[in-house]
């Protein structure tokens, strides 16, 4: 006689395939590496290309998750947000100035607290103005994609040309603070200081963001909105307040990003934040809408991908990440880790 | 009869060019269970949706313990003391079955007491309590779902078809909780297709048909009326 089955409640057992796809994103990123040293001949030219595509994936990551969240939570497609990019970045260049003094001296204590009243500065600025861009640009369109692209764009237009006015048509070169000027060798490989810099802010930033949506309350509204906003409001919390907050806190780490992306090209100009977007299109799409750890793992694929194939193939680089996006749509439609259903 | 707990007077709901609900009056009676039924797509769903707000009432009024609620926010009118279990259970799939819970905690932490209740009416939560609400079964989604609702205390609560394709033996557990809910004094308005649970939980009942209230009175008197459950649902409880 076969022994009775079990009526307790049990989970169904999961294949290797099912246990394993949760990590495919990441891996993908590993895969990604190990094929640079392969295809790379020269190791150090690897570690190099490396170093410089984490950097450039994470502020590229930094200016794209306030998105992908502000798209997660309401709904709201943002075309405006290179505006606060460029903000950022403006913003950012006049605190530096304000602060040569201290950029200017070889001492790094001093060169890092003039890059984080920069930053705060930049955040600052750039997150108020998220606050007036949600209430006078956003608010009137919600559940208006359409209307949203308009109005969005006409936003990042009327913040470009005030740009100019304020600071002129010219590009603007950057110096960077004197510590974090050069490079140091490893393993035979150049690593430029500052990109060095970058992979840290980047990886604070993102850890900060982890732990605020996994560990907080605010993060569970935040995460448990993105799913299901109609039944987060149902529950008793103010979703409209909630998104407030999520677009100002966005439109501060595009800010940031703005002082980060200005800092590693060393000119900034009106349209930099706009030109930015197409990468940072690509990355919310490829992580999935509204996930702030598709969107993480997603920049540093295309940092890590543009890199190496401009090495590679300089004629391929302007093509790669688009590429990279149709390859992973055509693998997972709604992204690599989708939060957002379908609407 | 002391003043009910809700009540909808004339109450009009389009949504988009349909004129769903078309002049619904309800009365829902303190600390009792109202059930709320129909045939598919007569407007049961969207009642409960116009009372907690997530559609507007075009015309009419939604009283709440007194208050007027026509007018205000979802979040307002489930801190006024509203819970919502929807048709589709609303449960946040990537979040834990701990963090639903965490969530639906809205005034603080969780009741510890009031949590271990809810692990006795559905042991299958405390199983799986670190486990992505996504990987539990309809049932258990089902079951999370109300517990959610009933994590903190409500005045009243708005259940929408909690039986819906669920096994015999959950569907017990399901009418359990809800007996056990109202034998704390909670009010409850609730849509059932499955006539034996309605029968066994419903006070009183309120037949709609077309967007209308087209009966209002107690339970027994319906099912005991065969022919009356004829006219009203084109069926017969007795099937059932």
């Amino acid at each position: 006689m076969s022994a009775a089955p079990k009526h307790a409640p049990t989970m169904a057992q999961m294949s290797l395939a099912e246990r394993v796809a949760p990590y495919a994103p990441i891996l993908l990123v590993v895969g990604l590496v190990i094929a640079g040293f392969v295809a790379i001949p020269a190791t150090s030219s690897w570690l190099t290309l490396t170093v410089s595509g984490l950097a450039m994936g994470m502020m590229i990551f930094i200016m794209a998750s306030g998105l992908t969240l502000v798209f997660g939570l309401m709904d709201v497609i943002n075309f405006g947000h290179g505006a606060f990019v460029s903000v950022g970045a403006f913003v950012g260049v006049s605190f530096l100035l304000l602060l040569e003094h201290m950029t200017g001296a070889p001492n790094l204590l001093w060169n890092l607290t003039a890059l984080m009243v920069t930053i705060v500065g930049a955040m600052a600025a750039t997150g108020l103005m998220g606050y007036a861009f949600e209430r006078v640009i956003v608010k009137p369109v919600y559940g208006h994609h359409l209307k949203q692209i308009l109005v969005t764009m006409g936003g990042l237009i009327v913040v470009e040309q005030l740009i100019i006015v304020l600071w002129g048509p010219e590009e603007i070169y950057i110096t960077r603070p004197e510590a974090l000027k050069g490079a140091i060798t490893f393993a035979g490989a150049a690593l430029e200081k500052y990109r060095l810099v970058a992979v840290g802010i980047g990886l604070v930033v993102f850890l900060a963001m982890r732990y605020t949506l996994r560990r907080t309350k605010i993060g569970l509204i935040v995460r448990a909105g993105v799913e299901n906003g109609e039944m987060v409001q149902a529950l008793g919390y103010n979703l409209r307040m909630v998104f407030i907050g999520v677009f100002v806190a966005g439109s501060a780490l595009a800010g940031l990003g703005g002082v980060l992306w200005g800092l590693y090209q060393e000119v900034i100009t009106a349209h930099m934040g706009n030109q930015t977007m197409i990468l940072v299109f690509i990355v919310v799409i490829i992580g999935g809408l509204g996930s702030v750890e598709g969107c993480f793992i997603g920049a540093l694929m295309v940092g890590l991908l543009q890199n190496y194939v401009a090495f590679l193939e300089p004629k391929a680089a302007l093509i790669s990440n688009i590429a990279l996006m149709v390859a992973i749509l055509m693998w997972r439609p709604m992204g690599m880790i989708p939060v957002v259903k379908a609407k | 009869m002391s003043d009910p707990i809700l009540k909808l007077e004339g109450v009009f709901t389009n949504i988009a060019q349909y004129h769903i609900l078309q002049g619904v009056e309800l009365t829902v009676p303190r600390g009792e269970v109202t059930m709320l039924l129909g045939r598919n797509g007569v407007g049961k769903t969207t009642t409960l949706r116009t009372i907690i707000g997530h559609w507007r009432a075009h015309q009419g009024s939604v009283t709440f313990d007194g208050q007027d609620i026509t007018k205000l926010p979802t979040p307002a009118i489930a801190r006024a003391g509203i819970g919502f279990v929807p048709e589709d259970m609303g449960i946040f799939a990537d979040l834990t079955v701990e963090e639903n819970m965490i969530l639906a905690a809205v005034s603080g932490a969780i009741d510890e007491a009031r949590l271990q209740w809810l692990f006795t009416v559905f042991p299958a939560l405390e199983t799986f309590w670190k486990k992505d609400a996504g990987t539990l079964s309809g049932g258990q989604k089902q079951m999370l779902s109300i517990a959610r609702a009933m994590i903190e205390e409500r005045a009243l609560y708005l259940i929408d078809e909690p039986t819906k394709g669920l096994a015999p033996a959950i569907i017990t557990t399901m009418a359990r909780a809800i007996k056990e809910l109202k034998d704390q004094g909670a009010s409850i308005l609730l849509v059932e297709q499955n006539f034996a649970v309605a029968k066994a939980l419903g006070d009183s009942a309120n037949v709609m048909d077309d967007g209308r209230m087209a009966w209002s009175g107690q339970m027994s008197e319906l099912t005991q009326d065969a022919e009356l459950q004829e006219r009203l649902m084109g069926l017969s409880m007795e099937a059932h």
